[in-house]
């Protein structure tokens, strides 16, 4: 939204801004340590690594900002020009970087001084200087240092201002290159499964792409983009006649169900555990959606019923001293979601007069009183304390117990495919009508004979039925549970998981938590710094897209109703949400 | 005239009020049975109580944040409580120079003062640039928005600090002045918890009256009454809402050098997360949007967390009582948003704006 009175930049205002931009990312991560870490995780071959990739990206990043701000002008005379200025301004904070690690770690400690530095910056190492000079000495390596990322900025402009087939091209090839070395783990795990280690030696050393692998994979990319494979198959898709569109489509189904069935036998143990988890955290999701997507109630103590799912689950079927049943896990489930709805009604009486952030603070009230009363002796004698509840049997089905994470996956699949179904039901029933009613105007919903009592209490009800679903689940799975394990940061993934999707929408709670769940796990090797990054992703999706990424459409509506072509009746909410079934 | 009670009577409303007096005769009880053991003396008491206003100061001090912004924004600045941390976590480093130059000893006050600066300018520019950053571009987005964007930028906020400072726990050096005690009514008071509690009142009598009588003040207030009718008056709107995150950031600035000198251990990259919640609590207990709301509100969460665990839990017989102090802020803090959802001091929000 640019202001009609501002003053409009000079392009080497811009390319200064963005090239200041660029060198404060590009301080950050090395200043974090990301740099010197990742400097040690080679992605292709054994010259790039991942920490010059990261060193890279800011002045990459400021060539592309200048670029676009002078392509969307009327005079884009000096794009390229400008890109690599902004690439060498970019270099000038890394300079001072290097200036200040030379002068005040580096000389103090040949000095013999007790006190450098690196006491408080902690990352501030003689090993990223010398990452920063590529190992030149500090003149010489200074003056790379100004080169590369000039070059690096204009390749970032030239990313943007090359003609389209061949740009796409290149992006996609390099882009696709880097991910693939990234999640070379993941990667090479797939490839165990399906082929053995003889492919995996072909294609990685160790965990980094071999020269030549990685020229394919760019060159797949590359084709990909530049003869526009994806939209090409649509057009021919959409041209077949209406019954094989049909049959395609049922067909494309079909598989889609195998690929889900066969999933954990095709990754392997470890991505098997990740996809459980997911699962886990989509039932949840699915859950908080009925919460806060229909019902429009901010629910932040979400992990109250995961937690107390968990030890209904727990304390039904120990072997130890604290089990009281003996149930198998079968027997158990059912009681344990009762319990939960039972204990949603219960939470949620007391909160029906509140509404909006008062709801959200007395929610995360609950949330931390369930979590510090299970810490505490008080309640030791019914439910372990702070030494958990040990020893809770695995389900078993036909003789053969669930102990791994690939058989584990059925039981999760089970429990999404039941909450999915559920929820798109309850949606299109009436009480999805009054749910999405009530989220839009309470006191109208009211007047419209809605008994906001029990369609409130319903929604917190059938959302911790959910959550404690998922609760008793993962007891099963693990064994063990210890009150730790249920603290305030489930209750944000969750939250965080279905808004980042698009609140409301189903498919949008899956692929949001494929995202905020999903990729932490495979990127565990990175762990370091695995919560910076949740973060920063959250902040760039919301900023980027505060619909969501798949929103559903009447909410997307709502949000843009102020942008140009919209009139206010385009954007009137008040039309049935969702029961248009595009999920 | 039955008719009329009938069709007045709620079951929710009834329950409720059966709920509530139900959990007053179990306080009272409690209470009662605690006193009549006479488990504790006086002294005792007087303990818990200072500490519970040291700590209750700091509590009050990044309330504050969280107030002002919500006033204005309506936003729950998720990662005020990193913003406190921030500024605590630089310091830490500059105490330990001076300690270990003997500079503090040598001049204390000058070293503190230094203290001061320092906190509340990294604390400060963490929360400008966190408005600027993650809050102003989705100034206009649903109200889940921003507080997503809060959460993640907690995270984000965390996580940076750790990777610029380390992973390990640091703590301030004991400042030699303020390591006595002085009587107060009888009791033998910590010199550091009185300093804290004293300057923690004057910061707030100070902010209040910004608020109330200076230029920019008035503008927040006004701001946080009705964007676009001050914008009308020739309020920079913009500009008020960077002077409120300002202020938020330079008071939990102020916020964590107290807390260096009132419990010198245990500072890291986590350190705000609990006290930015408890802050929260404070601030809605005194009634979110009210400045003498959030000092009240936190001076008085402070004593409940310190005293109310020993004087009612103990007193129903419940076991290790200081283990569920956390419980107990909150159990108040649900209680009071149940019954009296406005706190303490707010005003009766229109029902939309809640």
């Amino acid at each position: 939204m640019q202001n009609a009175n501002e003053i409009p930049e000079t392009t080497s205002r811009i390319a200064l801004k963005y090239g200041l931009i660029g060198g404060l990312i590009a301080v950050y991560v090395s200043v974090l340590g990301m740099v010197e870490a990742f400097s040690l995780r080679p992605l292709v071959g054994d010259f790039l690594t991942l920490g010059y990739v990261l060193l890279v990206a800011g002045p990459i990043g400021a060539g592309i900002l200048t670029a676009r701000a002078l392509r969307d002008r009327t005079s884009r005379r000096n794009g390229e020009l400008a890109s690599l200025g902004a690439g060498a301004v970019s270099s000038s904070l890394l300079l001072v970087l290097l200036a200040v690690i030379v002068l005040l770690v580096i000389r103090p400690d040949e000095a013999g001084a007790e006190v450098t530095l690196q006491v408080m910056f902690v990352n501030l190492t003689s090993g990223l200087a010398e990452i920063l000079t590529f190992g030149l000495g500090n003149l010489l390596g200074a003056l790379m240092l100004v080169l590369f990322c000039t070059i690096m900025g204009g390749a970032g402009g030239a990313a943007v201002l090359i003609r389209d087939p061949l740009r796409a091209g290149l992006v996609t090839g390099v882009i696709l290159t880097l991910m693939v070395g990234i999640f070379s783990e993941t990667v090479s795990q797939v490839l165990q499964q399906v082929s053995g280690r003889v492919i995996i030696n072909l294609v990685f050393v160790q965990k980094s792409l071999r020269p030549i692998p990685a020229v394919l994979v760019f060159a797949l990319g590359f084709s990909l983009a530049y003869f526009r494979v994806p939209r090409r198959t649509r057009t021919r898709f959409q041209k077949l006649p209406q019954t094989r569109q049909q049959r395609t489509k049922q067909g494309l189904y079909i598989a889609g169900l195998l690929l889900l069935i066969m999933i954990p036998w095709l990754t392997g143990l470890f991505l098997s555990q990740a996809l459980f988890l997911i699962g886990l955290y989509i039932i949840m999701g699915l859950g908080l959606n009925i919460v806060v997507g229909y019902a429009g109630l901010l629910d932040l103590g979400y992990v109250a019923f995961f937690a107390f799912g968990a030890y209904a689950m727990g304390i039904l079927t120990t072997t130890t001293e604290l089990g009281i049943t003996n149930l198998t896990f079968w027997t158990a489930l059912p009681i344990c979601v009762a319990a939960g709805v039972l204990w949603g009604l219960v939470l949620g009486f007391p909160v029906l007069r509140l509404r909006g952030d008062y709801l959200a603070i007395v929610t995360l009230g609950f949330g931390e009183i369930v979590r510090i009363l299970a810490l505490s002796d008080w309640l030791a004698p019914i439910q372990g304390g702070p030494q958990g509840v040990l020893h809770i049997p695995n389900p078993v089905i036909f003789g053969i117990t669930l102990n791994t994470p690939q058989t584990m996956y059925y039981v999760v699949l089970l429990g999404v495919i039941l909450a999915a179904f559920v929820t798109i039901r309850l949606r299109d029933a009436r009480l999805g009508r009054q749910w999405m009613s009530m989220r839009e105007d309470e006191d109208v919903s009211e007047a419209m004979g809605i008994n906001l009592v029990s369609t409130k209490l319903l929604a917190f009800a059938i959302g911790a039925g959910f959550s404690a679903l998922a609760g008793a689940i993962l007891a099963a799975r693990q064994s063990t549970i210890f009150p730790h394990s249920f603290n305030l940061i489930i209750s944000l993934n969750v939250l965080a998981g279905i808004i980042v999707g698009g609140l409301g929408s189903i498919p949008g709670v899956i692929v949001g938590m494929l995202i905020l769940v999903g990729l932490p796990e495979l990127l565990r090797e990175f762990t370091e710094y695995r919560f910076l990054m949740y973060g920063i992703l959250l902040i760039v999706v919301m900023l980027l897209r505060p619909e969501g990424l798949l929103p559903e459409a009447t909410r997307k509506r709502e949000l843009h109703s102020d942008e140009p072509g919209m009139t206010p009746a385009d954007a009137a909410p008040m039309e049935p949400a969702g029961a248009g079934g595009q999920d | 005239m039955f008719r009329r009670f009938f069709e007045r009577f709620s079951w929710v409303d009834f329950i409720l009020r059966l709920f509530q007096i139900g959990i007053i005769i179990a306080m009272v009880a409690g209470l009662i049975s605690t006193i009549s053991a006479g488990r504790y003396s006086n002294a005792q008491w007087a303990t818990l109580v200072f500490a519970g206003l040291a700590q209750g100061s700091i509590y009050a001090l990044i309330a504050m944040g969280y107030t002002l912004v919500y006033g204005i924004l309506r936003l729950i600045n998720f990662a005020h409580g990193e913003i406190y941390m921030a500024g605590a976590f630089t310091t830490v480093f500059l105490a330990d120079y001076q300690a270990s130059t003997g500079f503090l000893d040598a001049h204390p006050f000058i070293s503190i003062l230094s203290w001061f600066v320092l906190a509340g300018t990294v604390s400060t520019v963490i929360a400008v640039l966190l408005e600027r950053i993650a809050y102003r571009p989705l100034r206009n987005a649903p109200r889940l928005v921003p507080l997503i964007t809060a959460i993640g930028a907690s995270f984000a906020l965390q996580y940076t600090f750790r990777g610029l400072y380390g992973a390990g726990f640091h703590s301030y050096p004991t400042v030699e002045v303020l390591s006595g005690t002085v009587g107060i009514l009888g009791f033998s008071v910590p010199v550091v918890q009185v300093v804290v509690i004293v300057a923690a009142v004057i910061l707030m009598i100070g902010l209040n009256g910004f608020v109330e009588r200076t230029k920019l003040g008035t503008s927040m207030r006004s701001v946080s009454e009705d964007k676009d009718v001050s914008r009308l008056m020739g309020i920079n709107v913009d500009k008020v809402i960077v002077a409120t995150f300002a202020i938020g950031g330079l008071l939990a600035g102020a916020a964590g050098v107290f807390n260096g000198l009132f419990r010198p251990v245990g500072v890291f990259f986590f350190m705000g997360f609990f006290p930015g919640l408890k802050a929260f609590t404070a601030a809605v207990l005194g009634g979110i949007g009210s400045v003498p709301g959030a000092a009240i509100g936190g001076l008085l969460l402070g004593v409940i967390e310190s005293v109310f665990p020993n004087l009612i839990l103990e007193g129903l017989g419940i076991p290790s009582a200081n283990q569920l102090r956390d419980a107990f802020a909150f159990t108040m803090l649900v209680l009071i948003l149940i019954f009296r959802p406005q706190g303490i001091f707010g005003e009766k929000l229109a029902e939309k704006k809640a």
